[in-house]
């Protein structure tokens, strides 16, 4: 137990004392992300390898947090020299034990290729993808092993909570965030100094604080990463705030989804608890905060701070009206503050290092960095955390490295379901909430998914409006029934039933549900549909009137039909066929009996190249099936080739 | 409480602190249109037919005025070309579910709303909720609810606590803006179907027609509550 600053800072340099940093480190990323791709075996084989070759006590070997990096995961990172090897697995340990850790020498096939110049990074910082990010709030998740406290305090964690809690005024708190100009993570964009004034200026003794960590969007995990990563940088923030508005109760409410964040919050706040940083007199301070972890059940809704206040009272998850605000009446109609995981991961910064260190990063109306998920047709899928302002562009291709294979960019969607799609001519916008908003789509909470030629947008359209849909707590009627009729229109016209008004129809109902509805999901749920009519009109008209889908993406409007001229017969298709639909045998050119193809596209993706033949069309009538007697191919003779052909027979 | 003065469609009216828009309207005698509110129940905001437009401070929200307190200097404009638009959508999607409504005609033709502009799917429900919070509000019995949510949000009477309180009370049929039958009908399905909570996964159209066919000379909710009884 710490009962003062300066025991803290005694029991910091205990910490640093005990670690040489001459020791050799081995951090292996133990988030979710590279768990699934088998980080827990890498963190098994280097504990196993270092027994063996007798290193247990000149090496230290950790699971950390994520450092977003998770395209090319598991990553591993070996200090002091800095050596950053991706993609690991079991296999290559021994030889990274054997080379790095008792050589000193770099496993090159490891590395990080920079394709384009076709160099080595050795190093974190000269991979392309970190070097152009600013990572103030991940950048320490590779340093720490979330289950353990001690990772967290060596780099200097809670000395903002002491420096708050005894060198500053509740008041002072307040203004120093307020100065900073940090706006809320979530997707709100609220200034968070006005919202914590407005709760420690409501009247009432009781107040609470609470970690909106509810990320429901799909394909965003920055909030997950976070919690996961450094659990304790969201606590610090929190009692900080709790200090601030004077509020001595807070929650975390994280989604159930989330069970290594939630085991890893639980862990964090066990060990807080244990040092004082949690409970009566905190640090000596006086002041007295406790928290406590609840479970989301699912609901993509209760990210919406009402919902969340009644699903945490234990009531159904539905939003009511604002005002009152939270901030006024919110959890049991007690003044309560909410904000999301990253905003509070920002606060112990801008205490440590001041609001004019923060306001260096950024643009004049939104400060700082966001991180964002960078998810879809994009070659480095990860988190990427960059200062407000930097233009989409950069973030695809100087970090995301582009778009995979020879495709094009087509367009990115931001700001997570209820976002909406931004084409190319757009691609230099810069990064911030209003930017964002004036082309149509809107930062929400951070998600990015990058789309190629092959993506239909009313497709998307229809496939985010779905998802709102079934997410829509169906209270008010003009998100219940607006988004419901507006997927209908969207399903009809992907499947050819699409119909001249239809995107009138469609202007009308996000009018109505932009307007009417009570909270922010049917709010900003019209935004996926007018974006897209908005960039991409000529598409919706192409597929009402032609019935005809140009990225060939629609199942309904297109079909797969094979080349005769081109069909070599190599049986490859037929045998790999989900729905049996293809006709053919050896040297007989092959049929697509259209009538039981399910459209799945596999005899597309595996058509040899050589051959080419199966070809999607859309808007146009298939051609007949060239007649049987005309099928057999006649091939000239070739004996090397036929004695292959015998030994296929005989493996088939 | 403290009187304020605001401005309602170009009158200064006056109100006091804790009122809704919608409250200072009607004292006002200023007609608002609503459809899930009753003045004995807490505010709802569901149906939204009441949005509005509310200036304050220079800035011009839609908000919806059962809702929205009133406050000092507040401008309230309760018709407008956008405000008359929402409205006639939002009668457009409620009249799918229960075209024969008296108070959706009623609304339809103040907003020239189109009956057939959306695909019929008759449940008689428009979801306003007045049954379900009469019950939990004012009887405080909760017999009738909301499952599910979204477009698959239904209301549905407990069995359990249908069975004991509903035969002598009923005092939510007469609420329903758009028929009594539909409370009357979810009733009887609750208390005639197995009873677990699982939805049966009939077609509530066809089960309708058939009691309304064996009942021809009359269809009243009690009636019904009979027939199902016996059935």
């Amino acid at each position: 137990m710490i009962n003062s600053p300066a025991e803290l800072e005694k029991l910091r340099q205990e910490i640093l004392s005990k670690r040489d940093p001459g020791t050799t480190r081995i951090s292996i990323c133990a988030g979710a992300g590279c768990l699934a791709t088998g980080a827990g075996k890498v963190i098994t084989a280097f504990g196993e390898e270092i027994e063996k070759q007798g290193l247990r006590n000149d090496v230290n070997i950790k699971g950390t947090g994520c450092p977003g990096f998770c395209e090319r995961g598991p990553v591993v990172v070996i200090d002091p020299e800095d050596i950053c090897y991706l993609q690991v697995t079991p296999k290559d340990v021994p030889e990274i034990v054997a080379q790095t850790i008792k050589e000193k020498k770099v496993v090159d096939r490891l590395l990080y290729v920079d394709q384009t110049k076709n160099e080595k990074a050795v190093h974190e910082a000269d991979i392309p993808f970190y070097k152009n990010q600013e990572r103030n709030i991940i950048g320490n998740n590779i340093k720490i092993d979330p289950k353990c406290i001690d990772d967290y305090l060596a780099l200097g964690g809670y000395s903002a909570l002491a420096k708050a809690l005894f060198q500053m005024t509740s008041e002072q708190v307040v203004e120093e965030v307020k100065h900073s100009k940090l706006r809320g993570r979530g997707g709100g964009g609220f200034p968070t100094g006005i919202k914590w004034e407005a709760a420690r200026n409501a009247p009432g003794d009781t107040k609470y604080v609470i970690v909106n960590a509810d990320e429901g969007d799909p394909g965003a995990f920055m909030d997950r990463a976070v919690l996961e990563g450094n659990p304790h940088s969201i606590l610090e923030g929190l009692i900080i705030g709790a200090y601030a508005i004077g509020s001595h109760e807070g929650y975390i409410y994280v989604r159930q989804e989330y069970p290594l964040a939630l085991e890893n919050a639980g862990i964090a706040i066990k060990q807080a608890e244990e040092h004082g940083f949690f409970g009566t007199n905190i640090l000596g301070s006086g002041f007295d905060f406790y928290v406590k972890v609840h479970r989301g059940a699912g609901a993509f809704v209760c990210g919406e701070e009402t919902a969340l206040l009644l699903s945490l009272e234990g009531k159904p998850g539905e939003p009511r009206a604002r005002p009152p605000y939270p901030a006024t009446r919110g959890l049991w109609g007690k003044p309560t503050n909410i904000n999301n995981v990253e905003t509070w991961a920002n606060v112990p910064l801008i205490i440590n290092k001041g609001a004019d260190w923060f306001n260096q990063f950024g643009t004049e109306r939104s400060k700082g960095t966001k991180i964002f998920s960078l998810v879809g047709k994009i070659r480095n899928t990860g988190l990427v955390e960059v200062p407000m302002g930097v233009t989409l562009r950069d973030i695809i291709y100087k970090i995301g490295d582009g778009i995979p294979g020879s495709k094009k960019f087509k367009a990115v969607q931001t700001g997570g379901p209820a976002g909406g799609c931004i084409p190319e001519a757009h691609l230099d916008t810069a990064v911030d909430f209003d930017e964002l908003t004036k082309a149509g789509a809107i930062m929400g909470s951070g998600g990015m998914i990058v789309m190629d030629e092959d993506t239909c947008m009313v497709d998307v359209a229809r496939y985010f409006l779905n998802f709102l849909s079934e997410e829509s707590c169906g209270k008010c009627s003009p998100c219940r029934e607006g988004v419901k009729r507006m997927h209908q229109i969207l399903t009809n016209i992907t499947e050819g039933r699409g119909k001249e008004g239809d995107i009138e129809l469609l202007e009308e109902l996000a009018l109505s549900t932009r307007s009417a509805s009570l909270c922010a999901l049917g709010r900003s749920a019209p935004n996926p549909v007018l974006s897209t009519i908005r960039h991409f009109r000529d598409e919706y008209e192409t597929h009402i009137r032609d019935k005809m889908c140009p990225s060939h993406s629609c199942k309904e409007l297109i079909s797969y039909y094979i080349d005769p001229d081109k069909c070599g017969a190599c049986r490859i298709c037929p045998r790999e066929c989900t729905s049996g639909a293809i006709i053919g045998d050896k040297n007989q050119i092959h049929v697509i009996d259209q009538a039981k193809c399910n459209k799945c596209g596999t005899c597309f993706e595996i058509c040899p190249a050589r051959f080419g033949a199966v070809i999607r069309l859309s808007g146009k009538p298939v051609p007949a099936p060239i007649p049987e007697e005309m099928r057999v191919i006649v091939r000239k003779r070739n004996p090397k080739r036929e004695k292959q052909d015998a030994g296929n027979l005989l493996t088939d | 409480m403290r009187e304020i003065s605001l401005q309602i469609d170009g009158r200064e009216v006056a109100a006091t602190e804790d009122m809704t828009i919608l409250a200072a309207a009607k004292n006002a005698g200023i007609s608002i249109p609503t459809v899930c509110h009753y003045e004995k129940l807490q505010p709802f905001g569901g149906c939204r037919l009441c949005t509005v437009e509310a200036e304050v401070g220079g800035r011009t929200n839609l908000v919806a005025a059962c809702v929205y307190p009133v406050q000092k200097d507040l401008v309230v404009t309760t018709r407008s070309e956008q405000i008359d638009k929402i409205r006639k959508v939002l009668t457009e999607q409620l009249l799918a579910y229960a075209p024969e409504s008296e108070v959706l005609e009623n609304l339809a033709r103040e907003y020239q709303a189109e009956k057939d502009r959306f695909a019929k799917e008759p449940s008689f429900c428009i979801l306003c909720g007045l049954c379900v919070r009469y019950c939990a509000e004012i009887k405080q019995k909760n017999a009738v609810g909301f499952v599910d949510r979204g477009p698959n949000r239904e209301i549905s009477f407990i069995p359990e606590i249908a069975a004991s309180e509903c035969w002598d009370c009923k005092e939510c049929f007469p609420l329903c803006p758009t028929s009594a039958l539909q409370a009357a009908f979810v009733l009887m399905r609750s208390l005639t179907s197995s009873r677990s909570f699982v939805k049966p996964a009939s077609n509530k159209q066809d089960e309708i027609n058939s009691i309304t066919e064996r009942n021809q000379h009359n269809g009243s909710p009690a009636a019904l509550l009979q027939a199902a009884a016996k059935g």
